[in-house]
């Protein structure tokens, strides 16, 4: 659910539109957005929890200096998402708490 | 003038924090005299570890009286340091290893110890689930751990400093000379003078055994570590490598630390080091070749401490062959943070009595005079 | 391996962009490395990626300024630079190699000349409250501004001093959207000091015209000034910014509140090389040691822009000229004379930029309050550090931020003291009675970004090294 909040987009017909998957629900986003860019756009502040004391956290800076906004991006544990750029078909997650180690290998 | 000592401590590293409390409890006053802060360098940065695992046989009576003093620390410092009793284990990735492990604890047995012991794949497995699935077996100490370096580096210091003893950061020693049975220690900050000489300058200290007029071969070296970013918990013991370096530990905030000796470039003239990312991607393979897991893991930081390096990698501890009142303990060689707390007391024995109640005989400074004549 | 290359610039914002076409006009191979994909850095940001609508976006809310990095992105788009975007750099060093990961694949890079222009970050703001999600700077709002045409759209609070806070507070209004308040902590008296500098801000008018048109453009919005004990309130995400101003307490609820308090020079990369930095007073903050042209006291190894102090984005441009003609005649690609004919009228526009920024900095430097917070603030983000921490560990003793991360790791998680690095100088500072200048700052070593065990794991190592012998 996004947490009431959001921002409006200014018209801009050269940008082309692409929807990635947040927390399981499709969201959209426009090309040249960062992934932090995208999550805050839909509307959700909230993007991880800390691993130290568990409290609530979202993007900060948005230049790749607070490493706030780290989500689970394509099974990518921590990235900076606001230094990733936002794909078509990407797979978003808030950080819970401190990384698990990656599933073995079968 | 300063205030009147008892002893000039050269160093306010763990040894001579240590050298300070013990002859603090005789009730000497000691004045440790260190160049930057207590703990800047080895005693401060170190891995944690507290390992009478794979030790130099030379150092194992030593080590394993300094464990007893581990695990009771807060009788003698009022601080545990940190210390838990994780375990640490040494693992072996093919039978020739393993064999060797066998060896190696036969041979502690054969010294009346019994701390190191023999584990098999099944029992590795079930201690570190995480681990690849190949290595063969182990050797463990049951009762090792690990620590907080600089935890401990406090501890002892205001122990000491509420027992008598005082430490002045920022005081370099330059020239020292003896008169009258009275040492004198010229530095940045004055001059300062006691009847008793201890040195445990660490990486520096064979600068103050030149001036002793007993030079040996220590070299200055930057061991690296890398820490990880919290990850869930997934890892208790301390584990070493049998065919790698390697050190490797979870610590309970979830960060990750690993080392083994993996060197970057000491310049102990500036106190800087360099980091050298061809060691560290010889550590990473280690890593990954013992945890594939941990591939994606983020290291955030690495830092190399500077380390007084001995050519037989054992510490030089013992009293002056060349100067009355004046003794040794430096060269650690990068494993000197276990031993810490049994080396003061080892200096206060022999300050006080002597002689000591551990065996020294290989610690001694001669022994490179010594090898230098025979040869 | 690393790749040769004859100039290496770190940072593809005004001071790179202009480092590298100046080289490149007298015949230099340029390496252009920057974090974004396209060229502009953050005060350009997303500029050189749009057409026509980003023109007009900003010519209608950004502001004509906004548009002055077209040139430098044009000129930046010749032959001979090649602008390799998206790299995360991690490692320069000493002997001017660069590391990055780059595309998920770490690259090396050997220099012969570099220039490091790695910009500024925003001085961190912080007081109870300022980690809550929802809150973030005012940068971080015109960067979802101009890279993604967002605008906020429920209640918006900025709060804090300088320049940008004013710049950004006028923009939304330009888009239509009306922040709920505008809440200054410039301290009192700030202008009578400044008035002494004034004289020779009036040599740059240019600033001070703009700064005033601002101002009289933000009257719309509610306004308080000398706003003090800010604190940031909610549960989840942020509600409300309460502080205390004009003679009592005030709470105004917000969906987004924007902090701001000028910005600092991002200084990861100089640390971790071992340049000398010295503590600027007026500015309150560290910057590296440098000669004529930008140059670190490393050979080969120069520095531009806002990283090497904070001189604004035209005067970054005219200090990567400088440094882009320097590297070009170091590399025998520029006589001695030609390098100077070039540098004289560039130099002379420098004079004239810098003439307003003591001015500037002094008016706008932060409070004491949010140099040296109240004991329940968290310093640390990442390690969660509160500043009562801090204070209680220089009673033990701990006399430098260095100390501070044995007792309790603030500055050891993944933004590794970017965040909290300041701060903790300044507390440890206020607490001993010294100058952050005596306190020091964190030690800084490479990698200066987070990088991945597989990454480590993929250079050449050791084994790598002696069959190259």
């Amino acid at each position: 659910m996004p947490d009431a909040f959001a921002f409006t987009r200014l018209p801009d017909p050269s940008r082309q539109k692409l929807t990635l998957d947040f927390e399981g629900v499709a969201i959209e986003a426009s090309v040249g957005d960062s992934v932090a860019a995208a999550v805050l756009a839909a509307g959700h502040r909230l993007t991880r929890t800390t691993p130290v004391g568990g409290s609530g956290r979202g993007p900060y800076c948005m230049m790749g200096v607070c490493f706030d906004c780290l989500m689970e991006i394509d099974g990518e544990q921590n990235r900076q998402a606001c230094m990733v750029e936002a794909r078509d078909g990407m797979k978003v997650r808030r950080m819970r708490g401190a990384r698990p180690l990656a599933e073995a290998r079968a | 003038m300063p205030k009147p000592c008892d002893a000039l401590i050269v160093g306010g590293g763990l040894q001579g924090l240590s050298s300070a409390l013990h002859l603090a409890r005789a009730g000497l006053k000691p004045l440790v005299l260190e160049k930057d802060y207590p703990g800047r360098h080895a005693s401060g940065v170190n891995a944690g570890g507290v390992r009478r695992l794979g030790r130099d046989l030379a150092e194992v009576p030593l080590s394993v009286a300094a464990l007893t003093l581990w695990q009771t620390l807060e009788d003698l410092v009022d601080d545990s340091g940190g210390f838990v009793a994780c375990g640490q284990i040494k693992i072996a990735e093919n039978e020739a290893e393993f064999a060797a492990l066998c060896r190696r604890a036969e041979e502690v047995r054969q010294l009346g110890f019994e701390h190191e012991e023999v584990i098999r794949a099944n029992e590795l497995r079930e201690l570190v689930p995480a681990l690849a699935p190949d290595c063969v077996g182990g050797l463990i100490c049951r009762e090792d751990g690990a620590a907080n370096p600089f935890r401990t580096v406090t501890a002892f210091r205001r122990k000491a400093e509420a027992l008598g003893a005082s430490v002045l950061p920022g005081v370099t020693v330059g020239s020292l000379s003896r008169r009258d049975g009275l040492w004198r220690a010229e530095t940045n900050q004055g001059s300062y003078e006691a009847p008793l000489l201890i040195n445990t300058a660490g990486a520096w200290g064979g600068r103050i055994a030149e001036q002793l007029g007993e030079p040996v071969p220590l070299t200055a070296k930057a061991p690296m570590l890398m820490i990880t970013e919290r990850v869930a918990p997934f890892l208790a013991p301390v584990l070493g490598c049998a065919g790698r370096l390697l050190s490797f530990k979870q610590f309970e905030n979830g960060t990750v630390m690993i080392g083994g000796g993996h060197m970057g470039r000491a310049e102990p003239e500036t106190n800087r080091t360099e980091i050298d990312f061809a060691g560290l991607a010889t550590s990473s393979r280690t890593v990954q070749a013992l945890f594939p897991r941990l591939a994606g893991v983020k290291v955030n930081r690495v830092w190399a401490g500077i380390e007084g390096m001995m050519p037989d990698g054992i510490p030089v501890i013992g009293p002056s062959t060349t100067e009355e009142g004046a003794w040794h303990a430096f060269g650690f060689s990068a494993h000197g943070f276990q031993l810490s707390p049994v080396v003061g007391r080892i200096i206060a024995e022999l300050v006080l009595e002597g002689r000591s109640s551990l065996p020294l005989h290989p610690f001694r400074i001669g022994r490179f005079r010594e090898a230098a004549a025979a040869a | 391996m690393s790749r040769g290359v004859p100039l290496l610039i770190v940072g593809a914002g005004p001071a790179g962009l202009a480092a590298a076409a100046a080289a490149a006009e007298a015949g230099v191979t340029v390496t252009l490395l920057d974090n974004q994909s396209s060229p502009g850095g953050q005060i350009y940001r997303g500029l050189a990626a749009g057409g026509a609508a980003r023109e007009a976006l900003g010519v209608d809310y950004l502001g004509a300024d906004y548009l002055k990095g077209l040139p430098l992105i044009d000129a930046a788009r010749r032959e001979g630079i090649a602008h390799l975007g998206g790299a995360s750099v991690w490692e320069v060093s000493r002997e001017r190699r660069v590391q990055a990961t780059r595309q998920g694949k770490v690259e090396a890079w050997q220099a012969d000349r570099l220039i490091l222009a790695n910009g500024a970050m925003e001085r961190p703001m912080p007081f109870p409250g300022w980690t809550l999600p929802g809150v973030m700077t005012a940068g971080a709002g015109q960067i979802l501004l101009k890279a993604s045409g967002l605008l906020p759209q429920g209640r918006v609070v900025l709060a804090g001093s300088g320049p940008l806070l004013i710049l950004l507070a006028s923009q939304y209004l330009r888009a239509g959207v009306t922040p709920a308040a505008l809440v200054e902590t410039t301290p009192g008296g700030r202008l009578g000091q400044a008035l002494s500098l004034l004289p020779g801000a009036l040599r740059a008018p240019a600033y001070l015209t703009k700064g005033m048109g601002l101002l009289r453009a933000v009257r719309r919005i509610p306004r308080y000034r000398q706003a003090r004990d800010l604190r940031a309130e909610g549960g989840e995400t942020v509600e409300a910014l309460s502080f205390t101003a004009q003679g009592g307490r005030h709470r105004v609820a917000c969906d987004l509140l924007l902090l701001h308090q000028g910005v600092v020079p991002n200084l990861q990369i100089t640390r971790a090389l071992g340049l000398a930095h010295d503590w600027d007073d007026r500015a309150r903050c560290w910057r590296p040691r440098l000669g004529d042209w930008g140059a670190s006291g490393i050979d080969g190894i120069a520095v531009a822009g806002d990283g090497g102090g904070i001189v604004g984005a035209a005067a970054a441009a005219l200090q990567g000229r400088l440094a882009g003609l320097q590297a070009a005649h170091q590399l025998s690609a520029l006589s001695a004379d030609e390098r100077d004919r070039r540098a004289a009228p560039v130099k002379r526009a420098l004079a004239r930029e810098q003439a307003a920024r003591p001015f500037l900095d002094r008016l706008y430097a932060p409070g004491e309050a949010f140099l040296s917070p109240a004991d329940e603030t968290l310093v640390c983000r990442c390690e969660e550090v509160r500043a009562g921490q801090i204070r209680a560990w220089v009673g033990l003793g701990c006399s430098g931020p260095n100390q501070t991360k044995a007792f309790g790791r603030p500055g050891m998680g993944p933004c590794q003291g970017r965040m909290c690095g300041l701060t903790v100088a300044e507390i440890i500072a206020k607490e001993r009675g010294v100058s952050p200048a005596e306190v020091g700052y964190y030690r800084i070593r490479p990698p200066i970004l987070p990088v991945t065990l597989g990454e480590l794991a993929s250079l050449e190592d050791d084994a790598d090294h002696a069959e190259a012998l």
